[in-house]
C-alpha cells in the first residue's frame, strides 16, 4: 500500500495532505492509498481524510496529543510494516523532515526529501528535488522495496475529494516514551496573513534602513496590497523584525504569486526561500544587486522615495 | 563529554554552480565548511571547554578533498578528525550508518549535525543517526547549554519554537543563532597540521546506497527582467503600477 501521514491542526487537514494525495494517485502503485491520522480527538480530521484516501487508519490517543518525532516515527513505522507499505509519503515540513529519517531507518527504506515530482520508472520510484540551496534540480532513484518520501509543500496540485467516504479503522499502537522534554511552547502569532498562505508577500531587507522605515514602507505597502510581510536575516539579526518573518535557508520557504523585494541584495540563502515565487518585483538602488538577475519587474532607485510614490499611485488609481 | 561534530565541505555561497556531463562540477569552486556545521563545531568546542576531560572529534564523509574542511575544524580547536572517503552524493540514510558506527567506536555521547546541508539540501542526517543509535534528538537548535548532566535549549518547530531538556546521549542539529563561530587563528592553523586525522574507507562499513543520482540540472531562470530607472520617482512608480495592472495583470 501507499501510506500517507496526515498533518492536521484544529480539526483540519493541512493543504499538504491534498497535495500528497495527488502525488499518490498519479503514481498508480499497487495497493490502497491509505491515510494515517495520528493525534488526540482527531475525528474531524479523520472524516475529512476519508474523502481523500481508499482507507483511513486512525490512531486517536491521549499520548499523541503533542507531536514528538520519536513517538510519531514509531507509530508510522509500525503501521507501514504491518500494512507492508512500499511507499510512505509525509509532508516536507520541519516535523515531517525530522521524523521521516527515523521512519526510513526503522523500515530499512530509502529516503527522498522534499520531492517536487514523483514518478515510477520501470518499477523504481524516482523523484526530483532541489539541491545546492535551490539552485540545482536533482533526479534521484530509490533502491530497494520501500521508500519514504517527503513532499515539498506547494509543489503538487491539491487533489479533489472523492464523492464518497472511505472506511475508517482504529489502529493499536505500541509507543515509546518521549525523551525530548518540552518545557515551554512559544507559538508564533501574527496579526497578518500567514506567510505560507499569502498570495503576495512584501519583504524588506537591510536597505530599508530602520525599523521605523520598515513599519512605514514595507508594512505600508503590504497593507495596501493585502500582502504578508517578510524580512531577510540581516533585518532579523538587527532586531528590527521577529524571526517568524524571516524567509530563506534558515527561515521560511514561500512561493507566493508576487514577491516584493525591497532593499534586498538577493543572497543565495535568501533566494533559496523565495526564488520559486511566480513573480518577483525588486526595488534596489544598486543596479548591480544580484536580486535583479531574478526579477520580473524592478526599479533601480531609492526605495525611501519610490515606495511612498507606489503607495500613492496604488491608492489614487485603485 | 565525547562530542562528534559531523561536517560537510560545500561550495562557498558566493560561487556559481557549474555542471559537467549532467553533474554538478565543483572542481574549480571555492569550497568551505558548511556554515550550518560551523555552528556545530563551535558549540562542541564551547561544551568541551566547560567540561574538563571532554573531547571533540570532527567527522567528514566525502571525497578526499574534505581533509581541508577537517583541518579548518581542527584549526578552530577540535581535537582530532576522521575522514571516511566516499562519493559526495552518497545518500544520507546510508551515511547515517557510518556516523552511528563511528559514534559507537569513539564512545561519543553527543553528536552535532548541520540543520540543513548547503549542497544536498538534506535535513535528515541528525534524525537518521539518532534512530540508528536509539538516541533522542533536537533539531533546528538555536540555544544550547549543558546543565547537571543534561542539555537544555531552545529549537524551532513548525508552529514557533520550544524550550527543551534532553538527557545524553543525544543528537543535536543546528540552526542560525546558536553561536558565532570563531575564526581559526594563524598559530592554530599551524597546530592543526599536526593533529591526528584518521582516514577510513567506506568499504570498512559494509553499506549499500539507498539512492542513485540520475542527473542534475541547473535551475533555468526565465524571469522577465523589465527593470525601470527610478530617477524620476513618480514616473517609475506609475509605470510599474501600469505594467502590473495591464501587462502582468496581477493587481
Ligand atoms: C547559514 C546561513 C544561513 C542564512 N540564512 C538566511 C535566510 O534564511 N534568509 C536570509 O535572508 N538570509 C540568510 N542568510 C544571510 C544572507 O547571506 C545575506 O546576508 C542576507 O540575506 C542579506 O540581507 P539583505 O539583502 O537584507 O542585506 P544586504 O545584503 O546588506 O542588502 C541590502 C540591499 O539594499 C540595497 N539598498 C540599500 N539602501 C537602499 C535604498 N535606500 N533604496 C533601495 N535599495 C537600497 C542595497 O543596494 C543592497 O542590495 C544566511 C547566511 C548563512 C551563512
Ligand atoms: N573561515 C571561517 N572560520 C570560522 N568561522 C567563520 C569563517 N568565515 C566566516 N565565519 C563565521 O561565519 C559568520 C559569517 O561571517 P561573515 O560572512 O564574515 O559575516 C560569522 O559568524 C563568522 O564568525
Amino acid at each position: 500500500m501507499i501510506l500517507m501521514v496526515a498533518e492536521h491542526a484544529n480539526g483540519k487537514l493541512s493543504k499538504s495532505v491534498y497535495e500528497m494525495t495527488e502525488a499518490a494517485r498519479t503514481l498508480q502503485r499497487e495497493g490502497p492509498i491509505t491515510l494515517l491520522v495520528l493525534g488526540k480527538e482527531v475525528s474531524k480530521a479523520a472524516a475529512e481524510a476519508a474523502l481523500l484516501a481508499d482507507q483511513v487508519l486512525v490512531g486517536d490517543l491521549p499520548a499523541l496529543a503533542e507531536y514528538d518525532a520519536e513517538v510519531w516515527a514509531a507509530a508510522i513505522a509500525q503501521i507501514a510494516q504491518e500494512g507492508e507499505a512500499h511507499t510512505i509519503l509525509m509532508s516536507a515540513t520541519r516535523s515531517g523532515r525530522e521524523c521521516s529519517p527515523r521512519v526510513a531507518v526503522k523500515c530499512d527504506a530509502a529516503l527522498m526529501e522534499d520531492a517536487i515530482s514523483l514518478s515510477v520508472v520501470g518499477d523504481a520510484l524516482e523523484a526530483e528535488r532541489y539541491t545546492f540551496l535551490t539552485r540545482v534540480t536533482e533526479r534521484v532513484r530509490a533502491r530497494g522495496p520501500v521508500t519514504v518520501v517527503t513532499i515539498k509543500p506547494g509543489a503538487f496540485t491539491p487533489a479533489k475529494p472523492n464523492g464518497s467516504a472511505a472506511e475508517q479503522y482504529d489502529v493499536e499502537l505500541t509507543l515509546p516514551e518521549r525523551r525530548l522534554n518540552v518545557t515551554q511552547r512559544m507559538t508564533e502569532k501574527s496579526e497578518r496573513i500567514a506567510l505560507a498562505e499569502a498570495d503576495s508577500v512584501v519583504a524588506g531587507g537591510r536597505g530599508v534602513g530602520t525599523p521605523e522605515a520598515f513599519a512605514e514602507l514595507v508594512e505600508g505597502l503590504a497593507d495596501q496590497l493585502g500582502a504578508g510581510v517578510a524580512a531577510t536575516r540581516a533585518v532579523v539579526d538587527a532586531g528590527w523584525r521577529p524571526y517568524a518573518e524571516q524567509v530563506g535557508q534558515t527561515g521560511k520557504t514561500v512561493q507566493p504569486k508576487i514577491y516584493w523585494a525591497l532593499g534586498i541584495s538577493g543572497a543565495v540563502q535568501h533566494l533559496s526561500g523565495m526564488g520559486k515565487s511566480k513573480m518577483i518585483i525588486a526595488i534596489n538602488k544598486d543596479a548591480e544587486a544580484p536580486i535583479f538577475k531574478d526579477t520580473d519587474y524592478g526599479i533601480v532607485g531609492d526605495l525611501k522615495e519610490i515606495v511612498p510614490a507606489l503607495i500613492r499611485e496604488l491608492k489614487t488609481t485603485a | 563529554m565525547h562530542i562528534l561534530s559531523v561536517i560537510r565541505q560545500v561550495p562557498d555561497a558566493e560561487e556559481n554552480i557549474k555542471l559537467k556531463d549532467g553533474k554538478v562540477d565543483l572542481s574549480s569552486s571555492k569550497l568551505v565548511v558548511d556554515t550550518m556545521d560551523e555552528y556545530g563545531i563551535e558549540q562542541a568546542l564551547r561544551l568541551r571547554d566547560a567540561a574538563p576531560g571532554s573531547e571533540v572529534i570532527v567527522l567528514a564523509i566525502g571525497p578526499d578533498r574534505c581533509e581541508q574542511a577537517l583541518r579548518t575544524a581542527l584549526a578552530m580547536g577540535a581535537d582530532r578528525a576522521v575522514l571516511v572517503v566516499a562519493e559526495p552524493s552518497l545518500d544520507v540514510i546510508t551515511v547515517s550508518k557510518v556516523v552511528a558506527e563511528i559514534a559507537k567506536k569513539e564512545g561519543a555521547d553527543l553528536i552535532f549535525c548541520g540543520g540543513q546541508q548547503a549542497d544536498w539540501d538534506s535535513q535528515a542526517l541528525g534524525a537518521a543517526t539518532a534512530e540508528r543509535l536509539g538516541w533522542p534528538q533536537a533539531t533546528w537548535t538555536n540555544v544550547l547549554a549543558a546543565e547537571s548532566g543534561k542539555l537544555v535549549g531552545k529549537h524551532d518547530v513548525d508552529t514557533g519554537s520550544e524550550e527543551f531538556s534532553l538527557a545524553l546521549p543525544a543528537v543535536v542539529t543546528t540552526q542560525q543563532g546558536l553561536n558565532e563561530p570563531r575564526y581559526p587563528t594563524l598559530p592554530n592553523i599551524m597546530k592543526a597540521k599536526k593533529k591526528e586525522l584518521r582516514r577510513n574507507a567506506l568499504a570498512d562499513f559494509n553499506v549499500t546506497p539507498k539512492l542513485e543520482s540520475m542527473g542534475e540540472a541547473l535551475q533555468v531562470r526565465s524571469r522577465k527582467r523589465t527593470i525601470l530607472d527610478g530617477k524620476d520617482v513618480n514616473t517609475a512608480a506609475a509605470k510599474l503600477v501600469d505594467l502590473l495592472r495591464n501587462e502582468a495583470r496581477v493587481i
